[in-house]
C-alpha cells in the first residue's frame, strides 16, 4: 500500500508542509520506505542517499518551524540522473568507465535545487551517458517499467521516469538531447518537460551531446514541472550558453485555457510505423484541445524524415569528443597493467565504456574526420538549420505543435536491444525538438488497450514554456491521468 | 650543384602566453612556478559537467597584437575543438580557433644588417595551452602538471617569407618586441612563454614551387632556431643533392647533439577532427572595442626607435639598446627630462646601469631609485662636485639603497675639492717636496707632468678637481 502522502503532488505536498500538516522528515521517510518496498523490483535508483536525504529534510522542517521556507518546494524530496554532479555523492552516468568518482562540486541545477530546500534521495539509473532510449545501455542494470515490470520505462532518463511513476519520489531531473525525459515520461503515464536550449545552465552535467542536452524535469503534474522548472531556469555565467533572459512565472497563467490558441498538427508525424492506438490518443487529444477553444490545423514540418539522420551525426560527433576526458588519466577507472600510454588508454576505454557508448564514439569519429567531414557533420549543420526553419515557419501560423511523443507504447526488455536502428526510432518524434533547440513536453493522454501508457507532445516556440504549460494543463484537467498510479 | 643554387623558405608558427591575470576559460590564475597542480579547478582541470568561459582580457589582447601587426580584425570569430589524446591535455581536445580566426593578413618588417624585409603574417589566433608532462627516465613514470593547462595562448603564424635562419631569428626577435611592448607578452623563451616551430623546405632557385616541408620543435632559444633551421636547410639540401626525397615530418631539435631527429611522419599524424566549439557561442567583436584598443596601443618599437634618433640625437646603437625593453626607453625619457646631455645619460645607461643589473641582478622595474635621482646625480658630476669615477660609486649605493645622491655624497665624503686655496696649498707641498722633479720638467721633460698630478690627487685623497689641479700644477712649474 502506497501512503496517502506519497499520491499527493508537489504542489498539493506545499501547502500541507506550509501548514505543518506533514513535515519533510515524514515524508522523506516515506519516498525511502517505498524505495524499500518496490525499488527491488523497479531498479530506478542506481544510489539512494539516505543519511543525506533526511539531514536536508530535518533541515527544511526547522526553516518551516522559523516560517523560513526557502520556497514552496522546500523540504520535497526528488531524485537526480546520474548525469548531474553531485559533491560528496557518486556519480556515474551509469558507466563502468566513472564507477566510483565522487565529484567535488554540485552542478548548477542541484545548487539550485539544494538552494531551494529540496532533499535530494538519490541518484537514478540511465542509459549510459544518456545514450539509449530504453535505459538498458546501463552498466548497471536495466530499470523497469512500473506499469509492466517486463518492458522498459523507455530512456534515457528511464530511472527518474520510474521513479517518478512509482511514488518512490515525488519529481526528478533528468536530461534531454534527443528525447531522453519525453519519451520515458510517455511511458511511464508522467509529465516530461524540455525546457528550450539554453533555458536551465549545463554546468555540472555530465555532457553527451553539447549543442542539444537540456537539463528536464519530471514530474506527475503539470503545475509540479512548471514549478521544478521555476526553480531551475536561472542564467549561470558558468555556462556560456546559458540565457540571461529572466524566466517567466510559470504558473502566473497556467490554468488560462487553450480558448483562441491557434495549434498545429504536422503531417509528417503520422507516417508508417506509428502504432495506431498511439495515432487515435493522441488525434482524440487535438480533438478534445479543439473542444476547449483552440484552433487545431494541419502543419507540415517537410524536414522531419532527415531529423533522425541528421542527430545521429551530430550527437555522435560531440559525444566522441566528449567523452575523450574519460582517459584514466585523472579520475575514474584506469585499466591495470597496461605496457604505455596507448595501451592504457585503449585498455581503460574498452574496458569502461559500454557498446552503445562505443558505437556512437565511433560513429561520430568517423564524422568529424578528415576527408568525411563536409559529406557527414557539415551537412547534418545544414540539414540542422532546415529543420530548425521548418519550425520557425510553422509558428508564424501556430502557437503550438501536437504529435505522438513517441511511435510506439513501452517495448519489452531485450527487445531492441540487438537492433540499434530499430531503438534509434523511437525517438523519431522527439529528436527534431532538440536540434532545433525548441521547448517540448509529453503528458499523459490515453493507454493502450494492454494498459501501457502514451503520451501527447507539445512543442512551442523559443522561450515559450509558459504557453506549452498552459496548453498541457488545459487537457490534464480534463482528466485524471496525473491520478492513477501504476500497478506496482 | 651546390648548395648557394638552393633557396631556403621558412614559416614560423609562434606561441605567445599571453600575460592575463587569470586562464582563458576559468579563474585560475597563471603565475608561473607555483607547485604543481596548484592552479586549477574543476573546469582546467576537465571534470565532468565543466564548461568554458571566456576571459574577455584575452580578447583584448588579440586585438592588440592584431593592430600592431596591421591584420584585419574578424567582428565575427568561432571557436574550435582540437581533438586529440595526450595526458596533459585534461579535455582530450584542445579549445582553439580554426576556419575563422580573430586576425588575418598582418605584416612585421624585419632589418638584418640593413637589409629590410616585410614578412607577411597570415593569421593569429587564440587558444588554451595544456598542461605539462615530466617524463621520469628512470622509473618509466609520468606525471603531470596541469598548471599551465588553460594559459591564455596566441598562436601567430607567418607566411613562408623568411630565407634564412639569420632572418628567421630576427622575425622572431622584432615579433618579440613587439608583444612586450605590448605588454601582453614577456618573452621568456627559456620558460616557454614565447616558443617557436619552424616549417622549412628547400627549392632550386628561382624555382616557384615550394619544396616539401619538415616541421622543426624545441627550440627554446635564438641560438636554437638558428642552429636547428641552418642544420635543416644543409640536411635538406644534402638530401635532394644525393637524389633522396624530403618526407614531410616533425623533427625535434637535441640541444645536447646539435642535431634533429624525426618525431612523427606523415602516416603518424593526428586527424585532428576539427568542429566548432559548441560550448561556445561565436565571438562576436565590436567596432567600439576594436578603436578602444586601438586608442590604448603603445608606441611600437620601430617608431620609438625613430623617435628616439631623431628627438635625442643618438646612434641607431645606442637607440636599438635603449628601446630593447620599452620600461628601459621609459626610464631613459624620464631621466631626459631631468637632464639635457642625453647623449650621457645613454653613456650610463649602456655603461653602468645595465652593468649592475646585470652583475646585480633586478630588473628595470624593481630599480629603487627614480629617474630624477639619476639626473641630479649626472648634474653633480657635472659642476664638478664630484669626479666621474665617484659618480658611478654613488650610482652603485644608489641602486643597492635607493637613497639620494645628494647625501651618498655627504655620508662618504666624496664631494669634490674646487676650492683654488686649498689646492693652491696642495700643490706648494707637492713642489717642494719633489725639487729633482721639479728641475726635470723644466729641463724640458714634460712627462713628469703626470707625476705631480698624481702626486696632488694622492695628496687631496682623490677630491681634487682635476681641472683646477693641472691649471694651477701648470701655472706654478711654469
Amino acid at each position: 500500500m502506497t501512503p496517502e502522502l506519497l499520491n499527493l503532488s508537489m504542489l498539493e505536498l506545499s501547502t500541507k508542509l506550509a501548514r505543518r500538516e506533514t513535515s519533510s522528515v515524514e515524508v522523506t521517510g516515506a519516498c525511502l520506505g517505498r524505495i524499500e518496498q518496490v525499488d527491488s523490483k523497479v531498479r530506478a535508483f542506481l544510489r539512494v542517499d539516505a543519511k543525506g536525504a533526511l539531514a536536508a529534510a530535518e533541515a527544511s522542517d526547522a526553516r518551516r518551524k522559523q516560517n523560513a521556507a526557502l520556497g514552496p518546494l522546500d523540504g520535497i524530496p526528488v531524485a537526480l540522473k546520474d548525469m548531474f554532479l553531485t559533491e560528496g555523492v557518486e556519480t556515474t552516468a551509469a558507466s563502468k568507465i566513472l564507477a566510483g568518482f565522487i565529484p567535488p562540486y554540485d552542478a548548477t541545477a542541484v545548487q539550485l535545487l539544494k538552494g531551494a530546500g529540496l532533499p535530494i534521495i538519490g541518484k537514478t539509473n540511465q542509459d549510459e551517458y544518456a545514450m539509449g532510449s530504453s535505459t538498458e545501455s546501463s552498466a548497471f542494470f536495466p530499470t523497469h517499467n512500473p506499469w509492466d515490470l517486463s518492458r522498459t520505462p523507455g530512456g534515457s532518463s528511464g530511472g527518474s521516469a520510474a521513479a517518478v511513476a512509482c511514488r518512490e519520489v515525488f519529481g526528478a531531473l533528468g536530461t534531454d538531447t534527443g528525447g531522453s525525459i519525453r519519451q520515458p515520461a510517455a511511458m511511464t503515464s508522467t509529465v516530461g518537460l524540455k525546457p528550450t536550449y539554453g533555458r536551465v545552465s549545463r554546468y555540472g552535467v555530465i555532457a553527451y551531446a553539447s549543442s542539444l542536452d537540456q537539463v528536464s524535469p519530471i514530474a506527475r503534474t503539470v503545475r509540479d514541472a512548471a514549478a521544478l522548472l521555476q526553480t531551475i531556469a536561472v542564467h549561470d555565467p558558468k555556462d556560456s550558453t546559458s540565457s540571461p533572459a529572466r524566466a517567466p512565472d510559470y504558473l502566473a497563467e497556467i490554468e488560462g485555457g487553450v480558448a483562441g490558441m491557434k495549434l498545429g498538427v504536422p503531417r509528417e508525424y503520422f507516417t508508417e510505423g506509428i502504432d495506431p492506438e498511439i495515432e487515435g490518443a493522441v488525434r482524440r487529444a487535438a480533438s478534445e484541445l479543439e473542444k476547449l477553444g483552440a484552433k487545431v490545423v494541419e502543419v507540415s514540418l517537410p524536414h522531419t524524415r532527415y531529423a533522425l539522420a541528421t542527430y545521429y551525426l551530430i550527437a555522435p560527433a560531440e559525444a566522441s569528443s566528449n567523452l575523450a576526458r574519460y582517459d584514466g588519466v585523472r579520475y575514474g577507472l584506469r585499466a591495470q597493467g597496461a605496457r604505455g600510454l596507448r595501451e592504457m588508454y585503449s585498455q581503460t576505454r574498452a574496458a569502461g565504456f559500454g557498446p552503445e557508448v562505443k558505437r556512437r564514439i565511433m560513429l561520430g569519429t568517423y564524422a568529424l574526420s578528415a576527408g568525411y567531414y563536409d559529406a557527414y557533420y557539415l551537412k547534418a549543420q545544414k540539414m540542422r538549420t532546415l529543420i530548425r526553419q521548418d519550425f520557425l515557419e510553422a509558428f508564424k501560423n501556430v502557437d503550438a505543435v501536437l504529435s505522438p511523443t513517441s511511435p510506439v507504447t513501452a517495448f519489452k526488455l531485450g527487445e531492441k536491444l540487438d537492433d540499434p536502428l530499430a531503438m534509434y526510432l523511437v525517438d523519431v518524434f522527439t529528436l527534431p525538438c532538440n536540434l532545433a533547440g525548441l521547448p517540448g513536453m509529453s503528458i499523459p493522454c490515453g493507454f493502450s488497450a494492454a494498459g501501457l501508457p502514451i503520451g501527447l507532445q507539445i512543442l512551442g516556440r523559443h522561450f515559450d514554456e509558459a504557453r506549452l504549460l498552459r496548453i498541457a494543463r488545459a487537457f490534464e484537467r480534463e482528466h485524471d491521468f496525473d491520478r492513477r498510479a501504476p500497478p506496482v | 650543384m651546390s648548395a648557394s643554387d638552393y633557396e631556403s623558405v621558412i614559416g614560423l608558427e609562434v606561441h605567445a602566453q599571453l600575460l592575463t591575470r587569470s586562464k582563458i576559460f576559468c579563474g585560475c590564475s597563471t603565475q608561473f612556478g607555483a607547485p604543481p597542480n596548484h592552479n586549477t579547478c574543476p573546469v582546467c582541470l576537465g571534470l565532468p559537467g565543466v564548461l568554458p568561459v571566456l576571459n574577455k582580457r584575452v580578447v583584448e589582447f588579440a586585438i592588440r597584437a592584431g593592430l600592431a601587426l596591421g591584420c584585419s580584425i574578424r567582428k565575427t570569430s568561432v571557436w574550435s575543438r582540437k581533438n586529440y589524446f595526450y595526458p596533459d591535455l585534461p579535455k582530450g581536445y584542445q579549445i582553439t580557433q580554426y576556419d575563422l580566426p580573430i586576425c588575418e593578413g598582418g605584416t612585421l618588417t624585419i632589418d638584418v644588417d640593413g637589409r629590410v624585409r616585410e614578412i607577411r603574417i597570415r593569421r593569429i589566433h587564440m587558444e588554451e595551452d595544456a598542461g605539462k608532462s615530466v617524463h621520469d627516465p628512470s622509473g618509466g613514470e609520468s606525471l603531470v602538471d596541469l598548471n599551465r593547462a588553460g594559459v591564455p595562448l596566441l598562436e601567430i603564424v607567418s607566411e613562408p617569407d623568411l630565407r634564412s635562419s639569420e632572418e628567421a631569428a630576427e622575425y622572431l626577435k622584432t615579433l618579440r618586441d613587439v608583444l612586450v611592448y605590448l605588454g601582453i607578452n614577456d618573452g621568456n623563451m627559456e620558460e616557454g612563454s614565447f616558443r617557436c616551430d619552424a616549417n622549412v623546405s628547400v627549392r632550386r632557385k628561382g624555382a616557384r614551387e615550394l619544396g616539401q616541408r619538415t616541421e622543426l620543435k624545441n627550440m627554446n632559444s635564438f641560438r636554437f632556431v638558428r642552429q636547428a633551421i641552418d642544420y635543416e636547410i644543409t640536411r635538406q639540401i644534402a638530401l635532394v643533392e644525393s637524389g633522396g626525397k624530403v618526407v614531410q615530418e616533425t623533427r625535434l631539435w637535441d640541444t645536447q647533439r646539435n642535431v634533429s631527429r624525426p618525431m612523427r611522419s606523415k602516416e603518424d599524424a593526428h586527424d585532428y577532427r576539427y568542429f566548432p566549439e559548441p560550448d561556445l557561442p561565436a565571438l562576436h567583436v565590436t567596432d567600439a572595442l576594436i578603436e578602444e584598443v586601438r586608442k590604448s596601443l603603445p608606441e611600437l618599437p620601430k617608431a620609438k626607435a625613430q623617435r628616439f634618433q631623431s628627438q635625442y640625437g643618438l646612434a641607431a646603437y645606442d637607440v636599438k639598446i635603449l628601446c630593447a625593453d620599452p620600461l628601459l626607453a621609459d626610464f631613459f625619457e624620464a631621466t631626459a627630462r631631468g637632464y639635457g646631455d642625453y647623449k650621457k645619460i645613454s653613456n650610463w645607461f649602456q655603461g653602468e646601469l645595465l652593468r649592475l643589473l646585470n652583475e646585480e641582478g633586478g630588473t628595470i622595474s624593481t630599480l629603487k631609485f627614480a629617474p630624477s635621482q639619476l639626473a641630479a646625480l649626472l648634474t653633480s658630476v657635472d659642476k664638478g662636485e664630484i669626479s666621474a669615477s665617484a659618480g658611478k660609486d654613488v650610482l652603485g649605493e644608489m641602486f643597492r639603497t635607493g637613497k639620494d645622491p645628494a647625501a651618498i655624497i655627504a655620508a662618504k665624503g666624496l664631494g669634490q675639492v674646487s676650492d683654488a686655496a686649498v689646492i693652491e696649498n696642495a700643490v706648494d707641498e707637492v713642489i717642494a717636496k719633489n725639487p729633482g722633479e721639479v728641475e726635470k720638467y723644466r729641463a724640458g721633460k714634460k712627462q713628469v707632468f703626470g707625476f705631480f698630478v698624481g702626486q696632488v690627487m694622492k695628496a687631496m685623497k682623490g677630491k681634487g678637481n682635476p681641472g683646477l689641479i693641472n691649471e694651477l700644477l701648470k701655472k706654478k712649474l711654469g
